[in-house]
């Protein structure tokens, strides 16, 4: 059994708790939060013990593992805290709002030969992890560029009123949604080096990204396109893709299937012929303990769960999720650089003055009918 | 004594962009069914194969075939409705942008009967589960007015997340509230039915109606496969079996003969967008697994 406490019950922790009370080898012995009404809520009819201060639940309830699902702008100072006291951390995502910090908490709960993972569940969905384990053998030949795709309904008016509608506490489409796709890019070919023509756009956000876009490279050769962008009604919920090609065949998967074309120069991978191959999620798919809203979710905490008991390390550990921070802030300070060249290019008095010629008119044009939505 | 629940029910993820199999196919669905007459189209055809059930989420596009149904009560004289209730993505995108109270606060009826208003303000003040339950439910079941809705089930994502919880007592007061105020069954949807089955005994909810994947290749069917067949075989409950096609990886014959090897299962729940489909699909089953 593994004594497990979690902070924060909003959508992601409810959903946690949920799966992890469900788990048989797990003993939840706290749940803490701020807002005291879900929590009370809870305790009244789950009998579940509950806190309002993490230190005090810590003191109290002494568990082994704790699952941190609260704003991103807090992840920090609770891992910093559960680490010191030798206490297994599974994080939401992303890890920190910076690359420095997350490195840095790596290293320290490295130090202390502690479990750490990182709430990236693509990486426990059937079809990705077809698509990993077919990159690592090698089967499209030589990877050239990947595409990486999010796109979902998630803000779709200009008024927000919770912590995703501003960039400061780690709201925004970058950190909440590219993420996904970053991690999974630094799943398959390590980290980027850099990242350039990087886009940050607002569409109704007045406060952050809803869109980004940029070119990646690593180390080697290898490029990628990150496409992202949360204000996209026309998907029915967030949709992840990535397409890899390769000297000998491309792959593109999905949640929900993998399509794989491998040239008459691929080498042999037993089930793969050349030409196009589909597998889909029924038959790439491990069965689960407890379901909720999809495998990979019960198969992330499952794991983490057993590397506790086990004491080995988590499959999505905070030194892959350190990655993916450093390269959230090569992005911010490309766009940044972009928006500040865009800028000094502009004659004095900014974009009243430039006129007609003024750099960004569809930025300008979607604002305003933002604007007349509401 | 409850009303018999038909062999043959109908689903209607395939009108909502839902397919577990290929993103690609579940786009080209939303765009098809995008107009009201589209759907109707093919639950007229499932109604002509004799289907006269509609198991179907509580979408907002659900309420034009509610309206539908009731404007022509001639063309369907024995149509009944199965409700599944919430129509989750509303409560999840709404939690997204407003947060859990706000959410909770947007879905509580403002205005209506006096009675419902000051019921869900005192409820949500005091805590009060069964008073936010009964108000929700009252406030889905709106669209299905003047409709046979026999059969009212709690949609799986619910169902699983008060699972996990331990959340007993929202299974009760969903039932109670149900039997009482729509002299309807209750039924539960899940994708872990063997534990779901010992939370509802808990409940002291009897012979539940249930709702789950079944199917030949144990396709989200967690606990396992042994466990469902173990349930099928040794617990009392009202088996409903959806996905036995397991989205289409299992061919139709070989998913109804799995169904008539297992007698205990009273219903199968399935979807289909083409006329030539619903008929093939039908055909099958009465075929295979003709009505015991």
């Amino acid at each position: 059994m593994v004594d497990v406490a979690l902070v924060g019950v909003g959508k992601m922790g409810l959903s946690h708790l949920s799966m992890v009370r469900a788990h048989p080898d797990v003993r939840v012995v706290g749940v803490c939060d701020s807002a005291a009404y879900v929590l009370d809520v809870l305790g009244k009819y789950t009998g579940l013990p509950t806190f309002t201060d993490v230190e005090r639940m810590l003191d109290q309830a002494r568990p082994e593992a704790i699952v941190i699902a609260t704003p991103t702008a807090s992840h920090a100072a609770l891992v910093r805290t559960a680490i010191e006291r030798g206490i297994h951390v599974f994080c939401e995502k992303p890890l920190t709002l910076s690359g420095e910090e997350s490195t840095e908490l790596s290293r320290l709960a490295e130090e202390r030969g502690l479990v750490t993972a990182v709430g990236y569940h693509n990486r426990f969905v059937g079809a990705f992890r077809e698509l990993h384990r077919l990159l690592e053998a090698g089967a499209i030949g030589t990877v050239s560029h990947a595409l990486a795709e999010s796109y979902g309904p998630v803000v779709l008016k200009p008024k927000g009123s919770t912590w995703r509608s501003r960039r400061g506490v780690g709201g925004g489409c970058l950190y909440d949604y590219a993420a996904h796709p970053l991690d999974l890019l630094a799943w398959c070919f390590g980290e980027a080096e850099s990242a350039r023509g990087s886009v940050l756009g607002s569409i109704f956000s007045a406060e952050t990204d809803d869109e980004v876009y940029s070119t990646l490279r690593w180390p080697g050769g290898v490029t990628a396109q990150l496409s992202v962008n949360w204000s996209d009604e026309s998907q029915r919920k967030m949709t992840t893709k990535l397409s890899v090609w390769g000297s000998a065949g491309r792959i593109v998967a999905d949640r929900q299937e993998i399509q794989v074309y491998l040239r008459d120069t691929a080498p042999a991978v037993e089930g793969y012929s050349p030409g196009w191959n589909v597998r889909y999620t029924t038959e790439l798919t491990e069965p689960v303990w407890f379901y909720l809203r999809g495998e990979e979710y019960s198969a992330q905490l499952d794991d983490f769960v057993r590397a506790v008991a086990a004491g080995r390390p988590g499959e999505s550990s905070f030194a892959s999720a350190a990655v993916t921070d450093r390269v959230i802030d090569r992005i911010l300070r490309d766009a940044e650089a972009g928006t500040a060249a865009e800028s000094a290019s502009l004659p004095a008095g900014g974009l009243a003055a430039a006129g007609a010629a003024a750099p960004t008119p569809r930025r300008g044009l979607f604002r305003r009918a933002a604007r007349s939505a509401s | 004594m409850s009303a018999p629940i038909d062999r043959l029910l109908f689903g209607d993820n395939q009108f909502f962009g839902v397919n577990h199999m290929s993103e690609e196919k579940a786009r080209a669905q939303a765009m098809r069914f995008q107009s009201t007459e589209a759907i109707v189209e093919v639950l007229d055809a499932a109604y002509a194969e004799g289907i006269r059930t509609f198991m179907c989420t509580t979408h907002e596009r659900i309420a034009e075939i509610a309206d539908h149904v009731r404007r022509n009560p001639e063309r369907y004289p024995d149509y009944r409705f199965y409700p599944c209730m919430p129509y989750a993505h509303k409560y999840a995108n709404a939690v997204t942008q407003d947060g859990m109270l706000g959410a909770l606060r947007r879905f509580m009826p403002s205005e209506g009967l006096l009675s419902t208003a000051l019921r869900s303000g005192r409820s949500l003040a005091a805590k009060d589960i069964e008073g936010i339950v009964t108000v929700l439910v009252d406030s889905e079941m709106r669209m299905f007015e003047g409709l046979s809705t026999p059969v009212i089930f709690l949609q799986n994502v619910v169902v699983d997340l008060l699972l996990g919880l331990g959340f007993t007592d929202a299974f009760r007061i969903f039932a109670e509230h149900v039997r009482t105020r729509y002299g309807a069954e209750p039924g539960f949807i899940t994708m872990n039915l063997p534990m779901l089955l010992d939370e509802l005994d808990r409940a002291g909810v009897e012979n539940p109606i249930v709702c789950a994947n079944m199917n030949a290749i144990g396709f989200r069917m967690a606990g396992g496969i042994e466990g469902y067949e173990r349930a099928l075989a040794e617990r009392r409950f009202r088996p409903i079996a959806m996905s036995v096609l397991a989205s289409g990886a299992i061919a139709p014959r070989e998913a109804f003969e799995w169904v008539r090897d297992r007698p205990e299962i009273e219903a199968v729940v399935f979807g289909a967008s083409s006329h030539g489909n619903i008929r093939s699909t039908a055909g099958i089953a009465r075929e295979l697994w003709p009505a015991g």
